[in-house]
């Protein structure tokens, strides 16, 4: 290991966070690509279907594994059709500034102990920042379209974006009376104990986790609260005009939104990185101590349940998502901000001593 | 120059820009997205002023909400652009002038004399683990606590003054209540009944 660590210390710094950003994008992407072939196969075994089961590669099917290549490669070679009447710039950025902040938003996100990007103290704050971001480009895709439809899953999503990001808020204002910290490495940091996962925050915080991932749901435009989209009403919503590479874009963003909020979860409230077995069974092993691989379980647990409630709910109607957000979300999280300032001040065992 | 120094210069130039276009272009849509594109230079600036809280916290109340539902608004107008413009000649002297005052005055305040470096000298780098959020926190809820909880009550009422201005009861209108209809049960809906088979089987 001695030459290669003397060789990533000479290169130049940028050149070095270039690298890191690279280590983090590529994986992502790839995550994505097979995240949308992960649910296409598992709501197809849901609805006792197949799904896809023929692209494969050099000739062997492998159940479908090619089929997100597949679609990528087809999706690149497609014309990308500007509408007449359209805003033909904000047409084109809008894509960009949807999935700009998905991935910009992963420079704080710890991996394991000091594993991180930008290791910034803000870094909660940042996270929220950039995920409120994101509705610009549904907005402005809506709008740059020139399309009735556009403009009316546009209007939708914005509401609700707006709408579901103060609960949300909120239940991050939770987290961080919980951990005392900002940090998001000293949010897991804060959640270690003897006993392992009685120790996370999703039992002290228990309202605030529930509220936290359904509005993240509701923050990504997935299924219940697809009415951005809703193609039985506005056929596909604010992307309704988009083709090719541009609506790819869009897809690469909604996916990449789902993956950041499953890990998230897992890292606020789930843990993150640490073990959930009790300290003395795991210590001495490699795979039952902390470690990232618990952290990816983690997230791929709350990335099934997302799929999961796709193929399981029906549709919310938009007067019900927004009586959900207001009347019922905030309440909750508001009195619950409340029991966890006091359980704190209490020095509550065994999570806040 | 300094890498932070062209930094700085990069993200006023781009902010004097983006606040001109705000108050030159024709349609307001454009007009929306260049303050948005102002806010997010004006928080490149706070965060070069090692204000990272302000920075982000502007990005995020006014990025990423305030500014969304001005969108939102503007995207429905339906805003006649010619009669906005008819008097823009006669008004303009007395713009001018008034702009120029405004000028005057910020110069007369913020001038050299009274905030250049002989006067203020700059502040010491505080070390990267310091946490500005942190010393924001404990200024706000512990010296001046009294003056954030009495915004805060503005605030409310601000809130329910604007609720109370723009709220109209009109027992004519028939509408639903989503919680009612959230609440239903199957046994509200649906009667099973059991009955003996009829006729010959």
């Amino acid at each position: 290991m001695g030459p290669v660590i003397e060789l990533w210390t000479a290169l130049p710094v940028v050149i070095q966070i270039v690298i890191k950003i690279l280590a983090i994008m590529l994986p992502l992407m790839i995550m994505v690509a097979y995240y949308t072939y992960a649910e296409r196969k598992v709501i197809s075994y849901m609805q006792v279907r197949v799904g896809p089961n023929r692209v494969g590669f050099f000739g062997w099917r492998l159940w479908g594994l090619g089929q997100p290549i597949a679609d990528a490669v087809k999706l690149m070679f497609k014309e990308i059709i500007i509408p007449t009447g359209a805003n033909k710039l904000l047409f084109l950025i809008a894509p960009t500034l949807a999935i700009g902040p998905a991935l910009a938003a992963w420079a704080v996100f710890p991996f394991d102990a000091g594993l991180v990007l930008a290791d910034i103290n803000a870094g909660l704050l940042y996270i929220l920042a950039m995920t409120s971001l994101g509705v610009y480009g549904v907005i402005i895709a809506g709008w740059a379209s020139n399309s009735k439809y556009a403009l009316l899953g546009a209007i939708r999503s914005a509401a609700q974006i707006v709408s579901y990001e103060i609960a949300m808020g909120f239940a991050l204002v939770g987290v961080l009376v919980a951990a005392g910290s900002l940090n998001l490495g000293d949010i897991v940091e804060a959640q270690q104990g003897g006993l392992g996962l009685l120790h996370w925050f999703w039992l002290p915080l228990l309202p605030l986790f529930l509220v936290y991932f359904i509005s993240g749901v509701a923050e990504t435009n997935r299924a219940p609260f697809d009415v951005a989209e809703g193609e039985s009403e506005i056929v596909a919503g604010f992307h309704v005009e988009y083709s090719g590479m541009a609506f790819a874009v869009f897809f690469l963003a909604e996916y990449a939104n789902m993956i950041l909020i499953a890990a998230l979860s897992a890292l606020m409230f789930l843990g993150g990185w640490l073990s959930p077995l009790p300290e003395s069974w795991s210590e001495d092993s490699v795979l039952l101590g902390d470690g990232f691989h618990w952290l990816l379980l983690k997230t791929f647990g709350f990335m099934f349940l997302f799929l999961w409630f796709r193929a399981t709910f029906p549709r919310y109607r938009y007067d019900q998502i927004m009586r959900l957000g207001w009347k019922v979300f905030i309440p909750i999280t508001i009195v619950w901000i409340v029991v966890v300032a006091v359980m704190r001040m209490a020095q509550m065992p065994w999570w806040f001593n | 120059m300094s890498f932070e120094k062209f930094l700085f210069y990069v993200f006023a130039a781009f902010l004097v820009f983006a606040a001109t276009m705000v108050i030159t272009r024709r349609n307001p849509v454009h007009s929306v997205l260049f303050l948005v594109l102002a806010f997010f230079n004006s928080a490149g600036l706070w965060m070069l002023a090692e204000a990272e809280f302000l920075a982000i916290a502007l990005v995020l109340v006014y990025v990423g909400a305030v500014m969304v539902l001005f969108l939102f608004v503007v995207m429905m107008l339906d805003i006649n652009i010619a009669e906005l413009r008819a008097g823009f000649v006669r008004n303009a002297p007395v713009a001018f002038i008034v702009a120029l005052l405004m000028g005057i005055e910020l110069v007369m305040v913020v001038g050299s004399g009274r905030f250049g470096l002989d006067v203020v000298a700059a502040p010491a780098s505080k070390p990267a683990d310091y946490s500005n959020t942190e010393e924001l926190g404990v200024a706000l809820f512990t010296e001046h606590l009294y003056a954030f909880e009495i915004a805060a009550v503005i605030l409310l009422v601000g809130i329910v003054a604007a609720i109370g201005l723009t709220m109209r009861r009109r027992p004519e209108t028939k509408y639903q209540d989503p919680a009612l209809q959230a609440a239903v049960k199957a046994s509200d809906r649906l009667r099973v009944v059991k009955m003996d088979v009829e006729g010959k089987a």
